[in-house]
């Protein structure tokens, strides 16, 4: 066998650290290998970055999606559980109060969290378990942060009769007890992960593991628009009937399309869920708000777009807050749910192309902004939701009285009510 | 034949690589651990490159991962150290095995232009498959790198072959379903696999995953070229601070010992 002579040189770490920080950047470095228009692929965001163990499941996965999303009665079931079981439509409320208090646009909730199990989640969780019917699997396995998509998916599992596993971090178990002792109370069961930050990022990690042991029995119920293709795609599209409804009720309503739509964005399935409808529709302003935590520093903050570089973190290629050695970086939320280092690839793109604007909102704004609605509307917002009603505070005032903003309330508040508790003060 | 880009010479069989998470607990240490595994008759040294989310990884290599992190063990450092191990190893394989997201800070091109200068022959990316490494392939290619891709037991007999081709030096067949770590038993996953793989190519196939003693070292070199030993290794050290070297000398000469000359060549 022939040795190819090796060039010894050692002269290599310099090289390493310098401008490092410039280097994975899709402006100082077109990242021309990544075809755009291809399955999975949103502009240069995207793909499927997995261990080879799991292709086989993603491509499975994919295939059945493809083929129930054109099978007229895997839709009508699907419609069928959403009317019966989670309770859609949802409603549109004019949030007159609010409204005059903020003395501006005219303000519309979308109220996702009226649904059964407090939050959008169900929708997607309805969607993949019927799939995970036609697979023939019988063992699902998700993560959750907040704990809204693990009692949404321990929910589905319960109705449909299937066994279900939720990791979740352990410094989310504290903080969302409820939701803990709900999951087991619907029968699944809660493994909690102690690595990492023991946050969302870290349940993702264990419930990857589990998977990639058990893949041939076992579906993997992914919670957001994040992951590997299919579900980026998938799970938004079982989320599209948020903004569909909110689309035909606001013309109803108004006759008009809405200035602003306005949701927040952890993963960002809510976010997309309701944008996806408005779209096309290009004077509609589609504004997503992430995290802001408590400060600016890296560690401190969910705000991706906000110190974030494109990279690859479970499976996808999108904004992911890291150091300069590409090195996951923690976070900061007051919110579980949007407790995240990196955000749906299909959000990385609409923010590329100028079609989205991301902004963040701090724990105290979000905490201020809960307040506000529960006290203008008799509604209590989960955490989550209350970041996008933070940037309505904001920005209605300065719009006329003629524009319409819709935000959407993703869920609603009983989760947080111990977090709440903690740190406001209320006479 | 592309081989010659990777002089991976599994001259004994079964071959031995070693895996090792570098900067476990720091850079001396590994640098040490790396020497002596390759006295002891290490074919093909896996450099293991520290990532703070290691979805592929069971405990063992997590907890190493963290101790490495903990004082910032950087994939710029692991190929400093490759380079240093070059200088006193000619013929051994040097592998970098990583995950995506340090090559893709560092710059695809950056990366393989320094690792190629550090002497490292081939590179492994957990979490990129060859869907995914239509660039990475090509950067690999054009600073003469070995890419290895990974096969695994649920991988498609057509999946298997563009592996295969996509792979250079040696193809790296998972034993079975799950994450790295020692097990009881070899799956029947494994034969099943290599099997398989060696009706779609001759280059030598490495089962890693799960092997941890001496025997099971010995059944793989039935019907394989060569076996990874990864978490036995980072556990060795794990256990034994202050003469990891040592330790792990002597594990790696267990298994070595189990190895023969067979009268013709690999391929």
């Amino acid at each position: 066998m022939a040795t190819v002579p090796r060039a010894i040189k050692v002269k290599i770490p310099a090289l390493a650290a310098k401008n490092s920080a410039r280097v994975g950047h899709p402006r100082s470095n077109p990242r021309s290998k990544s075809p755009a228009g291809v399955a999975g692929r949103f502009g240069v965001y995207g793909g499927r970055y997995v261990p080879e163990t799991l292709m086989a499941a993603l491509y499975e996965l994919e295939r059945e999606y493809e083929r129930a999303k054109r099978d007229p009665k895997f839709q009508r079931r699907l419609e069928g559980l959403l009317r019966t079981y989670a309770g859609r439509p949802t409603a549109l409320s004019f949030a007159r109060r609010l409204t005059q208090k903020l003395g501006g646009a005219k303000i519309y909730l979308k109220r996702e969290d009226l649904l059964h199990t407090g939050a959008h989640k169900i929708n997607n969780c309805l969607g993949q378990a019927l799939l995970v019917e036609r697979m023939g699997k019988r063992r699902v396995i998700a993560e959750t942060g907040a704990g809204q998509h693990g009692v949404a998916t321990a929910s589905v599992c319960a109705l449909l009769g299937f066994e279900c596993v939720v990791y979740m971090g352990t410094e989310d178990m504290r903080r969302q007890e409820l939701n803990v002792f709900r999951m087991r109370l619907l029968g699944a069961e809660v493994r909690g992960v102690e690595s990492g930050s023991r946050t969302l990022k870290d349940a993702i990690n264990e419930a990857m593991r589990d998977w990639v042991t058990n893949v041939r029995t076992t579906h993997y119920l992914l919670g957001s628009v994040l992951g590997a293709h299919p579900y980026p795609t998938m799970v938004r599209d079982f989320h599209r009937v948020i903004g569909r409804e909110a689309r035909a009720q606001i013309l109803k309503a108004e006759g008009k399309l809405p200035a602003a739509v306005i949701a927040c964005v952890g993963g960002g399935s809510n976010a997309i869920g309701i944008f996806y409808e408005f779209i096309k529709d290009k004077k509609v302003r589609l504004i997503g708000v992430e995290a802001g935590g408590r400060g600016e520093a890296l560690g401190e903050h969910a705000a991706r777009f906000r110190g974030g570089l494109p990279g690859v973190l479970q499976g996808t290629y999108s904004y992911v807050l890291q150091d300069s050695a590409g090195q996951i970086a923690n976070t900061h939320s007051i919110s579980a749910g949007l407790d995240y280092p990196s955000i749906g690839p299909e959000h990385a793109a609409l923010r590329d192309a100028g079609r989205a604007e991301y902004v963040a909102a701090s724990d105290a704004e979000a905490l201020e902004a809960t307040t506000l609605l529960a006290c203008t509307e008799g509604i209590i917002p989960a955490l989550e939701s209350a970041h996008a009603v933070a940037e309505v505070v904001k920005r209605a005032p300065k719009m006329k009285k003629s524009d319409v903003i819709i935000v959407n309330i993703s869920g609603r508040g009983d989760k947080d009510i111990g977090i709440m508790r903690e740190s406001l003060s209320l006479q | 034949m592309p081989i010659s880009l990777m002089p991976l010479s599994f001259y004994k069989k079964p071959g031995l690589v070693v895996y090792v998470t570098c900067g476990d607990p720091d850079l001396a240490t590994t640098r040490a651990v790396v020497l002596a595994a390759i006295e002891a008759g290490a074919d093909v040294i896996e450099l293991g490159v520290p990532f703070s989310d290691p979805v592929a990884d069971g405990p063992v290599i997590q907890r190493a991962s963290e101790r490495a992190l903990k004082h910032g063990t950087s994939l710029g450092q692991v190929l400093t150290l490759a380079a240093e191990v070059r200088q006193h190893a000619q013929s051994t394989g040097l592998i970098v095995f990583s995950y995506l997201n340090p090559i893709l800070r560092m710059g695809m091109e950056k990366f393989c232009m320094v690792a190629r200068h550090a002497g490292v022959d081939g590179v492994l990316v957990t979490d990129l498959p060859v869907e995914e490494a239509g660039e990475y392939s090509r950067a690999m290619k054009a600073h003469e790198l070995a890419p290895v891709f990974l096969a695994a037991p649920t991988s498609s007999d057509a999946r298997l072959k563009r592996i295969a081709e996509a792979s250079r030096g040696f193809v790296y067949a998972v034993s079975r379903t799950g994450v790295t770590g020692a097990r009881r038993e070899l799956a029947d996953d494994a034969k099943k696999l290599v099997r398989r793989l060696q009706r779609v190519t001759k280059l030598p196939i490495a089962v890693g995953f799960g092997i941890s003693n001496a025997e099971q070292f010995a059944e793989v070199g039935q019907f394989a070229d060569a076996a990874v030993v990864g978490s036995a290794i980072v556990d060795t050290i794990e256990r034994n601070r202050g003469r990891e070297a040592a330790a792990v000398g002597e594990f790696v000469g267990k298994l070595s010992a189990v190895s023969y000359q067979p009268s013709a060549k690999m391929p």
